[in-house]
């Protein structure tokens, strides 16, 4: 019975998706890997691992963070952020989106998003860069850091 | 179907400049209502008028209204079918078709106002419903209805044996489900314990009779409209049948609105607000007694029943009309009203604050609200004109030769 | 999970020997800090109901650096293009003058953590929740923006985000078209820290455990008491007020 409005709300939120991303999208920004890769040995599954799960771990930790208070730095969002995320470049943060409101290519997780042409909303509530945290340390074992 | 044997079923087969014409015209406002949700979805809602304390606006009362609205046009073949009620049972499938475009029309305005559409998607597969929810029970009723209506539309339409045989269970299937909607949608508001004005179980009865008063009152200017415009012939028999079902609804709405206030009154902590309600000398109370009281309930009933007037079409076409700007006007009080006094923190004591504490809210829809809530209405009767020219919605004739057992 | 479990039930009962055995030699003030921390592996649970009590004689300036501090903890208020009753409020001061005795007092007002709270029945998704401990939050991540909770909540202590936001504070996500409201600095507490405005209240905010009658919340409303605003509403809040 829900099969029908389904299908109706697909559609219409690919269009509204469809046209929020006009503008941002079209050109896939020149790949700026090098503060990603530098992390990859240290990350807290290999690469290959990462590159295909990443959102499931995300999601199933967020889950339990928000409703269970589940604060364990492994696949933490903010630990993702903490260390992908230069705290600045050029003194200013490095955001998601440009001044201009396009993907911006120094950011690791719109870098890739627009090379891949998957859109994400993560940092519609999300900050997108370690703001005020406190440094990352690359290393993931034991304590929390949150 | 089994009972009128003389009544037969045809397609509208207009297809000049008025038929497009009126397809285009709803077709604009369609069109407008998507660049609302566009811009607001783009936006925020903080292009519309509703803020933190208004936090349901004008798409609210639109939404709220076609949906109470769809129920009660399924009234009419329920009568039909379920009272046997023989004079009714033509105009059965046109009620289901109006009854389904209503309520999608509605539901549309609601989902489109929603601050995170996309959310929608996630919450129906991943199956994230919270039963205590009376919203959550409204989606799988509204759910319900369309399919059941569906099924009913079936029913009265197919020839087959099977759809003769299930016709009646059906048709009381959907009449037992629609009072048990409406019953939700008056629930909304009936278990906000926070709002003085809203937390009274007899909302949901006042919505039932409220349904079953604009529902009717669409459904004669919907019927009056399509067989003025396809030259179909419409006899007295069947609109006097509907004009004095009418005049009981309106008074059934009028008595239940009356015997809420007063037990509003009753209790002492209600005072306030019924004071500003029923005599604030503001745009609640003036569309309380001018919009639902004089416009929606007098001057019908009046026009219905006045001698002078009877077999008048014009007039019945009237208080059709002016029942379902009183009923409109009557959802706008209680939906803004209801908001609009201050919540009370601390009885018998003056609150103020930075933040609208202890002020009567006020309210301007902004014309993006507008466009949205006609856009349900447009739909709606998009739906309906598309439906009828597609399948066999409207009997050839309803002239009392046709419909009147005794002629 | 299972294994989980049993190690959550281990360091309980060890816990719980340990106070035992403390009580009668340690300072109360070791035993709160001591049964707060929570391992960041474990999941919350109904022993701890999170609470604080105000004592709004006490609170300097009429709460205001309570919602400075909030502001400051989460970053709220600071859209651009809402206007003034768009804007998001965790927390506001409100003046209450008796209309009789003319009496008058400042107190702050947000989400004051019902337990039976409205905006979690209402509340179509589930997006609002409260969680094990208390604590009554909104998951904007599958919050649809409907406001029936807004509707629901007698305190007005939630708001829409009416536009986009940028820059939110890590531990504080937000978002356009979600609806939030005061988190009791879950974030914070998780930690074993106490809620930002506590912090700033100079002690005239308690905060602690309501179900543990050993807690110095517990025992300051126990002997003082601790009033609910719009107790007739029976929602057994989690935030109580003195000197209102
Ligand atoms: S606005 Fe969000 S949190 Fe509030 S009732 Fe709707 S879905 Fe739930």
């Amino acid at each position: 019975m829900f099969g029908k409005a389904q299908n109706i709300l697909a559609t219409m939120t690919l269009l509204a998706l469809a046209s929020l991303m006009v503008g941002c999208g079209e050109t896939a920004p020149e790949l700026k890997l090098e503060t990603a890769k530098a992390k990859t040995e240290h990350c807290v599954e290999p690469d290959d691992v990462m590159r295909r799960n990443h959102m499931d771990f995300i999601k199933h930790q967020r889950d339990e963070t928000v409703h269970n208070g589940i604060r364990t730095s492994k696949y933490s969002f903010k630990a993702c952020i903490n260390c992908h995320i230069p705290a600045e470049k050029d003194g200013k943060p490095v955001n998601y989106l440009t001044d201009d409101h396009k993907l911006n290519p120094e950011h690791f997780c719109a870098t890739c998003h627009a090379y891949v042409g998957v859109q994400l909303d993560c940092f519609e509530c999300h900050s997108d860069n370690p703001a005020g945290a406190a440094p990352a340390d690359a290393n993931h074992g034991g304590t929390a850091h949150e | 179907m089994s009972s009128n044997s003389k009544v037969s079923y045809s397609e509208v087969k207009n297809n000049g400049i008025g038929f497009y014409g009126l397809l285009g015209i709803f077709g604009l406002f369609l069109l407008a209502g998507v660049v609302a949700f566009f811009t607001m979805e783009h936006n925020g809602h903080h292009i519309s008028g509703m803020d933190n304390q208004i936090v349901w606006g004008l798409p609210h009362i639109f939404a709220i209204f076609l949906i109470v609205a769809a129920s009660g046009a399924l009234n009419i073949g329920s009568i039909g079918t379920v009272f046997g009620k023989k004079a009714y049972q033509p105009l059965g499938r046109l009620s289901g078709l109006l009854a389904i475009s209503l309520l999608v029309g509605g539901l549309l305005i609601l989902l489109l106002d929603l601050g995170r559409i996309d959310h929608v998607i996630m919450m129906i597969k991943g199956f994230h419903l919270n039963f205590k929810s009376i919203f959550a029970w409204n989606m799988i009723l509204y759910g319900g209805f369309i399919a059941l209506v569906g099924l009913y539309l079936w029913a009265m339409m197919d020839r087959s044996k099977t759809a003769k045989k299930l016709y009646k269970p059906i048709g009381i299937s959907a009449f037992t489900w629609r009072l048990i909607l409406t019953t939700g949608t008056g629930s909304i508001f009936g278990f906000l314990v926070a709002r003085q004005f809203y937390d009274a179980a007899i909302m949901a009865p006042l919505f039932i009779v409220l349904s079953f008063s604009v529902g009717m009152a669409i459904f004669i200017m919907v019927l009056m409209s399509a067989y003025k415009w396809t030259n179909r012939e419409l006899g007295d028999f069947v609109l006097n049948k509907l004009r004095y079902v009418l005049a009981v609804f309106i008074l059934g709405v009028l008595l239940l609105e009356v015997t809420r206030q007063l037990t509003n009154i009753y209790a002492t902590e209600h005072h306030g607000v019924e004071a500003f309600i029923l005599k604030g000398g503001n745009i609640y109370s003036t569309l309380f007694w001018y919009g639902f009281i004089l416009i929606g309930t007098v001057i019908p009933v009046f026009l219905i029943f006045c001698k002078k007037l009877k077999n008048n079409r014009m007039a019945l076409y009237l208080a059709a009309a002016l029942t379902t700007i009183g009923g409109f006007c009557l959802v706008y009080v209680i939906v803004i009203g209801g908001q609009a006094y201050p919540l009370v923190l601390f009885p018998n004591a003056e609150v103020t604050s930075v933040y609208a504490d202890g002020v009567i809210n006020s309210y301007s829809p902004s014309k993006w609200e507008v466009m949205l809530g006609l856009f349900g209405v447009a739909l709606t009767l998009a739906m309906v004109t598309v439906g009828v020219k597609a399948l066999k919605f409207m009997p050839v004739s309803l002239a009392d030769s046709v419909v009147d057992p005794h002629s | 999970m299972s294994k989980n479990n049993i190690d959550a039930y281990r360091r309980k009962f060890l816990v719980g020997t340990g106070v035992a055995a403390a009580a009668v030699t340690v300072a109360p003030g070791l035993l709160l800090r001591q049964a707060q921390a929570k391992p960041a592996d474990e999941a919350v649970t109904d022993k701890v109901r999170w609470g604080m009590l105000i004592d709004i004689d006490n609170l300097p300036n009429g709460g205001q650096g309570v919602v400075d501090a909030c502001k400051k903890e989460h970053g709220w208020g600071n859209e651009t293009h809402s206007n003034d009753k768009q804007k998001t409020h965790w927390v506001r001061t409100v003046k209450v003058t008796e209309k009789l005795t003319k009496h008058s007092f400042q107190l702050p007002v947000m989400c004051q953590h019902c337990e039976t709270a409205p905006c979690a029945d209402v509340c179509p998704t589930g997006a609002s929740f409260k969680r094990a401990d208390g604590i009554v939050l909104v998951d904007k991540h599958i919050c649809i923006g409907c406001r029936y909770c807004m509707m629901a909540c007698p305190y007005k202590a939630r708001s829409l985000v009416h536009e986009a936001i940028y820059d939110q504070k890590p531990d504080s996500p937000r978002g356009k078209g979600t609806v939030e409201s005061c988190t009791m600095c879950v974030h914070r507490v998780d930690e074993g820290k106490q809620p930002a405005c506590v912090e700033s209240s100079g002690g005239a905010i308690v905060f602690g455990d309501l179900n543990d009658e050993n807690s110095e919340i517990s025992k300051v409303l126990k002997e003082k008491g601790g009033k609910q605003i719009r107790a007739d509403l029976g929602l057994n809040t989690g935030v109580r007020y003195q000197g209102i």
